[in-house]
């Protein structure tokens, strides 16, 4: 019996009779069921994202010539603004947390819903508002003072769009904290019985990680945001060298945030890749703890960085050294995480679907990302490249190669869970082959238009970097098309695609244990832990004690010797379902 | 014959090796070098190239190799074997990139040290500084150092407090202009504040120039959306940076309305000019040319225009054209900054040049400005 079958027949009881069909409407409503929020999640992110996705192909368009001739110079800030408060803000962020968190952390650890349903519900339904506001900037004067809205520039732009932009990230950041203390309470709180820490997927360390960095870093924004409002609205001069401000201070405050905003963007999808690559790669993850706590790790590197984004703006040269070393340790934990994947793929039996695709693309151009980013850490380099186009490709390569190729290949991998029905598998690599190719096409030349001296946030360059912007344009619109094939297998897939059996990639994690879609309380009774969730390959006899179904369970025993079930068992939790009765009614 | 596996790792390695090696030298990516410190930075980054070429061919090798050799065989349905993890790989794969970012840390160090980074800042950390110290800045040098050729060219008699004071003078008088009345409405900074003259975030002196004054000083204004040069001890200012070979050069920076970020791609060198505060480059342009000057902070809707030309010459085509500045500067006091101040300008004569360049006339963009 492989450990698949094991899992599957340890979980006969738990799936529910016939899986309720969520109705259509109940994605309009004030569901507070994780995976109804979960989907209005994806659903309501990929809007933007495509929204996002507009405005870059307007900023590419208005760079495939030098001049600033397609659009006006402050209608071009206003676009690069907006486009990426909305990637950022209305993308990655809330798809990462809110969509595949939401929908995937209380499955993955055998909980019912999310500790706090209504709260759940209410940190969904602030966002489409939010967003809204951000886009109806457009009709009174955009943001147009970047994405980080440097003061005194933003202040003295003197438009609407400004104050809009901080209330809109305000509500954004709010959202962000409730999901946040959902995620940590969910995590802590309400894994199955018998899951101790060490048995707990991957995906739910990285949401821990997020959800702790989310809940340090996020308040110190608002906290900024407001002082600068006051700046803007009433005239107070926090930030506002004549009344002994400082825009220093700012920058100190936002970054403070928004730099482990990048890794609340890239822990969530390190998880996903983390359960993605055992499944399709028929091989346990290699070094389960080591990406378990390098997710840690990061989480606590990544509020100790933040001064690197201000190494040219006037900081103290001990400071500047400060910030380099451990902006450049971060590269250990993250080098484990990848070195770890690759043992995975490496001699397992690969099923190269989209799902894996997307998967080991990530991994490639993360790695791109990743090596330019310790380039960047390092101080005296780091002056020539600031704000050029090489911060630029480093950026993209880490958030889309990486944060945005692991959200499809979170929707290729658990879309059969979501909907019940199967992707098409042709139209999903015709996609990936476009992405890749349209991405490496857009932001490869990036470095080098950046080191060779194109600064980043103009609407007209010097006409030797000419070609060079034409590539990238031609990329960006074929980035763009590349979406279409998605957008249209995953609708007509939803609607009409061949059914979806309840565990088509044979996965061992809980989620595959219930029906696709799962029921509204996702499992019928306790889901029972009869493997570690990547024991694969671990079938045979030689590996394995098999315990009677109507036995009392031991997941130690039940287990192979080499499985993570065996590394760290919590002795006070009773395996067998029905000595959990008691419990249950705590939640 | 089949060649044993360990071999071929081998063999693989050194193709790595060498090609990494190539390639951190070879790869084109930058521009020309233009002053001394360039040379110094280009080394470092040479060597986090050949790092990283190995580094990327390993990663992706391996991951197309995977997907090649181990890709499930039709009608296979087997799993891969159990190996959950192997504790002395780990643990040398954590070392060896810890090892790596250690030594760039290291070298990086090392270079930021040798272009001057690292210098004690006497006056970094003070903030609003006493009116000593004050004095004791970049004009109050330069005023004691007649004895260098270029500082003789100057005006010896130009006192410590008016050359400190120059660029605070210019921008002051950037300030009384029509065309700079809204900023100066909203953002009186330098008028009225006390920090003015809080030095912070320099590069300083070379670690063997350590202790010596500059060999001239430039003052350096950054405005929306033009760069404006003041020499002290003369009447110059100018629109261009004009720079002598070979001489090592200070440049006090300050801004007058936002950010902006003073950067020549050639000297490998950026710095953020930050109202309300004095930032400091010191270097020495070692090649004769032209080279942009570009601002790379984003400063408002014509950021992307807002760059100007670093003229390196000979020492002695540079007292000429200093020379000559004097002489203009002297009968015709600010006016010669005309060409490229903006300030007596209105925003769309300013523009107008670029305008024309972007195909949009002067009504759109008055339009622009006063929507």
């Amino acid at each position: 019996m492989t450990q698949v079958e094991l899992q599957e027949k340890a979980n006969l009881p738990a799936h529910g009779e016939q899986p309720k069909v969520t109705h259509w409407r109940e994605y309009f409503s004030f569901s507070t069921d994780h995976k109804v929020i979960g989907i209005q999640y994806l659903v309501t992110t990929f809007i933007f994202y495509l929204i996002g996705g507009v405005l870059a192909t307007a900023v590419r368009t208005e760079l495939a010539t030098p001049e600033s001739d397609f659009v006006a110079p402050d209608v071009y800030n206003s676009l690069f603004t907006v486009h990426a408060t909305v990637m950022i803000f209305l993308w990655i962020v809330p798809a990462g947390t809110g969509g595949f968190g939401n929908y995937l952390v209380p499955l993955l650890i055998g909980a019912r819903d999310m500790a706090f349903p209504r709260l759940n519900a209410i940190a969904f339904w602030i966002i489409p508002p939010a967003g809204l506001l951000l886009l109806s900037s457009f009709l009174v004067g955009a943001p147009g003072a970047g994405w980080t809205s440097y003061p005194p520039l933003s202040v003295v732009s003197g438009k609407p769009g400004e104050a809009i932009w901080i209330l809109s990230v305000l509500i954004l950041g709010t959202s962000s904290i409730l999901a946040a203390i959902n995620f940590l309470v969910t995590i802590w709180k309400m894994r199955t019985p018998g899951m101790g820490w060490n048995q707990m997927p991957l995906f739910c360390w990285a949401m821990l990680a997020t959800s702790a960095l989310a809940l340090i870093a996020t308040p110190v924004l608002a906290g900024a945001l407001i002082l600068l409002s006051f700046d803007l609205l009433v005239g107070t001069s926090f930030f506002n060298p004549t009344g002994g401000g400082d825009p220093i201070v700012y920058q100190h405050l936002f970054w403070f945030y928004s730099h482990p905003a990048v890794y609340i963007m890239i822990l969530p999808f390190f998880g996903m890749i983390s359960e993605i690559l055992p499944v399709h790669a028929r091989k346990p993850i290699f070094g389960y703890k080591a990406i378990a706590y390098s997710s840690l790790a990061i989480s606590f590197l990544g509020l100790i960085v933040w001064a690197h984004h201000m190494f040219t703006s006037g900081t103290p040269a001990w400071l500047r050294m400060f910030f380099m070393i451990t902006t450049m340790v971060i590269a250990v934990p993250t080098g484990i995480k990848v070195f770890s994947w690759l043992a995975t793929i490496w001699g397992g039996k690969l099923r190269l679907n989209s799902a894996m695709l997307f998967a080991m693309g990530f991994i490639s151009m993360f790695v791109i990302g990743g090596i330019s980013g310790v380039m960047v850490a390092a101080v005296p380099f780091d002056i020539h490249v600031h704000d050029t186009y090489f911060v630029v490709a480093h950026l993209h390569y880490v958030l889309f190669g990486g944060s945005v190729f692991g959200i499809y290949a979170g929707f290729y991998h658990w879309f059969p869970k979501m909907t019940g029905r199967m992707l098409n598998e042709t139209w999903g690599k015709v996609h990936f082959v476009l992405m890749l190719v349209g991405f490496n096409m857009a932001f490869l030349p990036m470095h080098k238009l950046g080191l060779e001296g194109m600064n980043r946030r103009i609407a007209s360059y010097d006409p030797k970097f000419t070609t060079l912007n034409v590539i990238c344009t031609v990329g960006a619109y074929i980035l763009a098309v590349s979406t279409i094939p998605f957008i249209v297998n995953a609708c007509w897939s939803w609607i009409a695609g061949p059914k979806a059996p309840d565990n088509p990639w044979q996965g061992l994690t809980l989620e595959w244990m219930t029906t696709s879609p799962p029921p509204p309380e996702n499992f019928e009774k306790d889901p029972v832990l009869a493997t570690g969730p990547y024991d694969y390959g671990m079938g045979d006899r030689r590996t394995q004690v098999e315990v009677p179904l109507d036995e009392p369970r031991n997941p130690v025993l039940a287990a192979g010797p080499d499985s993570v079930l065996r590394a760290d068992p919590d002795p006070a939790v009773a395996a067998h379902p029905d000595d959990r009765q008691g419990e249950s009614h705590n939640r | 014959m089949k060649i044993p596996s360990s071999i071929l790792t081998l063999l693989v390695g050194i193709v790595l090796t060498l090609v990494s090696l190539w390639y951190g030298q070879n790869h084109g990516l930058l521009p020309i070098a233009a002053s001394e410190e360039a040379t110094l930075i280009d080394r470092l980054f040479n060597a986090m190239m050949t790092i990283s070429t190995g580094l990327f061919l390993l990663v992706q090798g391996i991951i197309i190799i995977a997907a090649i050799r181990f890709r499930q065989r039709p009608g296979d349905d087997t799993d891969g074997p159990p190996v959950h993890g192997n504790v002395p790989l780990e643990i040398l794969w954590t070392a060896i990139p810890a090892v790596i970012v250690l030594g760039i840390s290291i070298y990086s160090f090392e270079v930021y040290g040798e272009i001057g980074g690292l210098n004690p800042m006497d006056h970094s950390v003070a903030h609003a500084p006493s009116h000593q110290q004050v004095a004791k800045m970049p004009g109050a040098a330069l005023a004691k150092r007649a004895g260098t050729a270029f500082a003789a060219t100057l005006t010896e008699a130009e006192s410590a407090t008016d050359t400190e004071n120059r660029n605070q003078q210019l921008q002051e008088k950037v300030l009384e202009d029509p065309a700079t009345a809204k900023f100066r409405k909203e953002l009186p900074q330098l008028r009225d504040s006390s920090d003015v003259g809080v030095t912070s975030g320099r590069i300083g002196p070379t670690p063997d120039k350590q202790g010596q004054d500059p060999e001239f000083f430039v003052n350096v204004t950054g405005l929306q959306f033009a760069w404006l040069f003041s020499y002290p001890g003369t009447d110059v200012t100018a629109g261009e940076l004009h720079l002598p070979l070979g001489r090592e050069v200070k440049l006090n920076i300050s801004a007058n309305d936002v950010i902006h970020a003073f950067w020549v791609p050639e000297f490998r060198l950026k710095q953020d000019a930050v109202p309300g505060r004095q930032t400091e480059l010191r270097f020495t342009p070692n090649r004769i040319g032209e080279y942009p000057l570009i601002c790379a902070e984003l400063c408002g809707a014509y950021h992307g225009v807002m760059k100007t030309t670093v003229i390196v010459q000979t020492p002695e085509d540079f007292q000429n054209w200093l020379a000559e500045q004097q002489e203009v500067a002297s009968s015709e006091a600010l006016d010669r900054a005309v060409a490229v101040n903006p300030a007596e300008r209105s925003d769309a004569e300013f523009l107008a040049p670029y305008a024309s360049e972007m195909g949009i006339d002067a009504e759109t963009l008055h339009s622009l400005h006063h929507h």
